[in-house]
């Protein structure tokens, strides 16, 4: 079986992705190694709180340099949450340059309807945009746990493989050749989120357009 | 948009449930994480954990509690009682905990809203008020003060000012208690419930007095509450998750149904 390297960059909710995977049967490890995330078969990128210090941390350690290489080797990669956010270009939170990996920006929520709060948190709907290896068994209507106020608008909507309404549609999960991610926490979405974390540890980073 | 939220509330002491719970058979009675991992199963959306432990060396061992729950129960929960510094805090939310619950400890130090949303953000951290019908005043005009240690302290800060002052300080979520109706399981206090959610803009969880699936109802629509809080209503078997979510889904209320 292969093992999931999940990047710890104090973000957070690395200790509940790990155990949602142990809970699988999944084998992981949580690392701050830079060689080991290039080197890794499969990677899980999570994350909580903002941005810019996420950006800030990852590069501190060096652990950008060895995502890019890791998604230039075609390493199937996972992002979750803030980890989600910061694989696209940039970011309204704190205006921050991020991996860019998918061309977009990540956006701040600004319902006009003021029964909508910010942050959106709670179980939401998600609706698929397009079939995806990691999207294996899930149906439209399936529910997830958010916990956010920052969401992911990529440029091009063919990256768009679900979409969540929440005063209009936002991207909910993305992807682009080897990279998927999830702004929603898949590690404590019930056995739906469950389901798709084994399928991500199932999948071998191909994604045929 | 967002499902309303059905929440357990298990009181645990000294690592071990307070009230029985249906779930968990004979030779595992009084096991919180099993009772969890019942309620999981069964298509619950989030726990409340609710550490009645007397004595403060013995709390180590709800850090325990919540480290089995974190590994066996995939969706959030929060953990309160006992819960005085940040320190006390991180400890819950690094063992795997989404939020903590403030309740006497607010009342005591306000300020540990704001530390505690300073650290680890507002979506971590709920206020908990348990709450008291009183005259009116100048000091109370809601009609509701903020009580502690189960009713028998009433503290004379009124119900309304504390929810908005929590929201301000940080807090990113509220728990309103209402004493009165705890226990009763004749229903929410509606009116309190309402002049809440009509105060602040941050989710507001309807807690004491469920004993019926209407009264979940009411809770989330008379009284604008996003999330209903039960506890004996479950615990005794009268009903089960998936009848309560049915019961709200049929009444056209969008709960997570699968």
């Amino acid at each position: 079986m292969k093992k999931i390297c999940i990047v710890d960059y104090d973000a957070g909710n690395q200790t509940s992705v790990k155990r949602a995977l142990d809970h699988l049967g999944i084998v992981s490890v949580i690392t701050a190694d830079p060689d080991a995330v290039r080197h890794a078969e499969l990677i899980i990128f999570p994350g909580v709180g903002h941005a810019g210090s996420a950006m800030q941390v990852l590069k501190a350690r060096g652990l950008d340099a060895a995502l890019i290489d890791a998604f230039r080797r075609g390493t199937p990669l996972l992002g979750i949450c803030v980890g989600c956010q910061i694989l696209l270009s940039r970011s309204e939170e704190s205006d921050t340059a991020c991996l860019g990996f998918i061309e977009g920006v990540c956006r701040r929520f600004r319902p006009t309807d003021r029964a909508l709060k910010v942050p959106h948190m709670g179980w939401n709907a998600v609706e698929v945009a397009r079939p995806h290896p990691v999207l294996k068994d899930l149906v439209s209507g399936d529910e997830v746990y958010f916990v956010h106020s920052y969401y992911p608008a990529p440029a091009d909507e063919r990256r768009v493989f679900a979409v969540c309404d929440y005063g209009g549609d936002f991207a909910a999960m993305i992807g682009y050749r080897n990279l998927f991610a999830m702004q929603f926490h898949v590690e404590k979405s019930g056995p739906v989120g469950l389901n798709l974390l084994k399928n991500f540890s199932e999948w071998d980073g191909v994604y045929a357009e | 948009m967002l499902s309303k939220r059905v929440i357990a509330c298990l009181d645990v002491r000294d690592g071990k449930l307070v009230k029985s719970v249906r779930f968990v058979d004979t030779k595992e009675i009084g096991d919180p994480v099993t009772a969890a991992r019942a309620y999981y199963e069964d298509g619950l959306d989030e726990l409340v954990f609710y550490d009645i432990t007397a004595s403060s060396d013995r709390r180590n061992i709800m850090i325990d509690v919540v480290e089995a729950v974190a590994s066996q129960v995939f969706i959030p929960f929060s953990v309160g009682g006992g819960l005085r510094t940040g320190e006390d805090c991180r400890r819950v939310l690094e063992a795997g905990a989404e939020k903590v619950n403030l309740n006497t400890s607010a009342v005591a130090r306000p300020e540990i809203l704001a530390e505690a949303s300073a650290a680890f953000g507002a979506q971590a951290v709920v206020l908990s008020m348990d709450v008291r019908a009183c005259v009116a005043t100048t000091q109370t005009p809601s009609g509701y003060e903020i009580v502690t240690h189960g009713g028998r302290n009433p503290t004379g800060i009124d119900a309304v000012a504390w929810a908005r002052r929590g929201e301000a300080l940080g807090a990113g979520e509220l728990v309103v208690n209402s004493i009165d109706a705890d226990g009763t399981r004749a229903g929410y206090e509606l009116t309190l419930t309402r002049m809440i959610t009509d105060a602040v803009t941050i989710p507001v969880i309807a807690s004491g007095g469920a004993g019926l699936p209407e009264h979940l109802y009411e809770a989330l629509t008379v009284g604008g509450a996003d999330a209903a809080l039960v506890a004996s209503m479950l615990h005794y078997g009268d009903y089960t998750v998936p009848q309560l979510k049915t019961f709200l889904h049929e009444k056209s209320v969008k709960v997570r149904m699968r």
